[in-house]
């Protein structure tokens, strides 16, 4: 059935979603949770590279978060990370002063971040583009200070942050602390992309992409804009607040300057180099977000070498020429140009 | 009370250089809609041009029009290189490209001149006079030549032909076009004004704060602030935001003090500057989009 929808790229991913690509998710996903086992076990995948996929799922789940707002409701936020804090301190001082597990910290984080997303969302309501993004701009520069705010200091521990232990596997199983959190954050990314991936192809998310088409059109429809555009923000929050929360389990510590401005950029950039209507591009942008950050120094200083360039680069230089590029190149990102590609190709 | 006063005073020190990064935010959004989150980048950058200047032995007065040329230029191949193809892109893909060029002229900045913190000594002369007790000689030169900036700022639009047609591409591209304004440079020297303008205000500030690739952070968002207390739609209105800000941030923070002093209940100080300019911003978009003295302007159905 011919449905109203428009921008071509979200729809070609969605008629395709269901057949042979169902089986191939389903397969990627087994293997992925086999990987212990397969990896682990056999020694191919040490514990810290369990650490760093996991890392990388996380940022998966924050870009998605974002994506949903950015890239399915046109509402632009540069100011994602303080999300991601607030639910990085949930669980961190749940788990540190009220001595909870840490599984059940998740879903608090997630309720709380939902609350905080909605509350920022309704003075959002009245912001459009470059407002919106000027508001979030400033959430994020002032994220550490809050946190750093005296009267939470007896909870968040100001400056010095909150360090907190890895929990073991359950049960008794035969598996490391890190294959086990692997795992948990593998599992809890399935989840939140399984329904995010319903969301979106349900009524609401109609009704989100008719709002960012054409928000006019769509208030015409009966679509009621208002309520839509703050609840997509709670959602969007709750998404990256629990990737936070699951940050702060992995990492085993939390701290106001870990929130910095960068952080927001880094999902912004994760989103945008995935591809920003997409949901592949998450896991795209979420992989990008973590290599980035672990050998965006190495590299810079091979090309740095390579082309005999009298100082030395930054890795932000490199990052802001790729941003600048993909622009141009690739609007959709990476999932986007592949769509595409893959689309011409088929032609052909 | 002297205290007072005396908050006040450096408020509006701080406030002169939240009003000229106001104004080239202004500059900017008035030609082209957009708002630049480059240009504190921009300004920092320009501030590490002069101290480069003053390291090579050249004198203050000298090395600041001198840098301020090279902003303008580097603005001015900003908008014809990188802004202008995405003239029709949506406004996601523009905050993305300032947010790269913000990356790229932070990195930059540490990558040439490292991070360590860097001192611009203050090029106003060291006098004593009425009320000196209550404001130091820099910040009474930074509240001047904001001043004499926004003067010639206001005589370039008003009196010369340039600032007409500049005045003119802003308001309506499409009839200026039609009599002859060359739009597309009339944006581009709108570009090329803001990168001047803040590298006026990031070497005034540089003596104040010193000199390091985070510096323009937080001074950014108070101009910001500034930009929309005033109405980001109007240059004076920017100013006197700017201005107001200024004041506003020491205000707030003294009293704050005050409190904590007199009945030992904190609640905001120093520490929370960056959460004061948080809620300006917020509040201001809220509840008047439009400022104190930009125009309101009115969505079409």
């Amino acid at each position: 059935m011919a449905t109203t929808t428009a921008n071509g790229l979200v729809d070609q991913d969605r008629a395709s979603a269901g057949g042979r690509r169902g089986y191939w998710l389903t397969a990627a996903v087994i293997l992925l949770a086999l990987l212990p086992v397969l990896g682990g076990k056999t020694g191919l995948i040490s514990n810290y590279g369990f650490l760093q996929l996991s890392l990388m799922i996380v940022y998966a789940i924050a870009v998605l978060g974002l994506i949903l707002l950015t890239g399915f409701n046109g509402q632009i936020s540069l100011g994602h990370g303080a999300f991601f804090a607030v639910g990085a301190y949930v669980a961190a001082v749940l788990i540190d002063q009220a001595n909870w597990p840490y599984w059940a910290t998740l879903p608090v984080a997630a309720a709380f971040c939902f609350l905080v997303g909605y509350l920022f969302g309704l003075p959002a309501l009245r912001l459009e583009g470059h407002y919106l993004a000027l508001a979030t701009f400033a959430l994020a520069v002032a994220v550490p200070q809050i946190l750093k705010y005296r009267h939470f200091e007896w909870f968040t521990n100001g400056v010095q942050g909150i360090n907190i232990f890895k929990p073991d596997p359950p049960f008794g199983l035969p598996l490391s602390a890190d294959q086990w959190m692997y795992l948990v954050v593998l599992a809890v990314a399935v989840l939140m992309f399984w329904i995010a991936r319903n969301l979106l192809d349900s009524r609401t998310g109609r009704a989100l992409r008719a709002i960012r088409d054409h928000t006019m059109a769509a208030s015409t429809m009966g679509i009621n804009v208002a309520h839509y555009k703050t609840v997509v923000f709670g959602i969007s929050a709750l998404y990256t607040g629990v990737a936070g929360a699951l940050h702060a389990i992995i990492f085993e510590f939390v701290a106001p300057d870990s929130f910095r401005f960068e952080l927001s950029i880094a999902i912004l950039v994760g989103a945008v180099v995935g591809g920003i209507a997409s949901l592949p591009g998450a896991v795209i942008g979420g992989v990008f977000v973590q290599v980035i950050e672990k050998y965006a120094d190495a590299l810079t200083k091979k090309l740095t070498a390579a082309v005999n360039l009298p100082l030395d680069l930054e890795p932000w230089t490199i990052y802001g020429i790729a941003l600048i590029v993909l622009m141009y190149t690739m609007p959709m990102g990476i999932a986007g140009g592949l769509a595409l590609l893959w689309k011409r190709l088929k032609r052909s | 009370m002297e205290q007072l006063i005396q908050q006040i005073a450096s408020g509006l020190a701080n406030g002169a250089v939240y009003a000229c990064l106001a104004l080239a935010l202004v500059m900017i959004f008035v030609s082209t809609d957009h708002i630049n989150f480059a240009q504190g980048e921009l300004a920092m950058f320009s501030a590490y041009l002069v101290w480069q200047a003053l390291s090579w032995g050249f004198n203050f007065w000298l090395a600041l029009p001198v840098v301020a040329l090279i902003s303008f230029m580097i603005g001015v191949a900003i908008e014809r290189l990188i802004l202008r193809p995405l003239h029709d892109a949506p406004v996601l893909s523009v905050v993305v490209v300032f947010i790269g060029l913000l990356a790229i002229f932070h990195s930059l900045a540490g990558a040439i001149w490292g991070h360590t913190i860097k001192a611009i000594p203050s090029p106003f002369p060291q006098f004593s006079f009425v009320g000196s007790g209550y404001i130091g000689p820099h910040q009474i030169g930074m509240i001047v030549v904001t001043l004499v900036l926004l003067l010639a700022l206001f005589a370039f639009f008003r009196f010369t032909p340039l600032g007409l047609a500049m005045r003119a591409a802003a308001q309506n591209p499409a009839s200026a076009r039609l009599a002859g304004v060359r739009v597309d440079w009339m944006l581009a020297l709108g570009w090329g004004l803001a990168a001047a303008i803040g590298a006026v205000a990031g070497s005034l500030v540089a003596p104040a704060v010193y000199l390091e690739p985070n510096m323009m952070a937080s001074i950014l968002l108070y101009g910001f602030a500034g930009a929309l207390v005033g109405g980001i739609s109007s240059p004076g209105g920017a100013v006197a935001g700017g201005f107001i800000v200024g004041v506003l941030e020491n205000v707030i923070a003294y009293l704050g003090n005050l409190l904590e002093k007199s009945s030992g209940v904190y609640i905001i100080g120093n520490g929370e500057k960056l959460t004061v300019a948080l809620i300006i911003v917020i509040t201001v978009l809220t509840l008047k989009p439009s400022g104190l003295f930009g125009k309101v302007s009115v969505k079409r159905v």
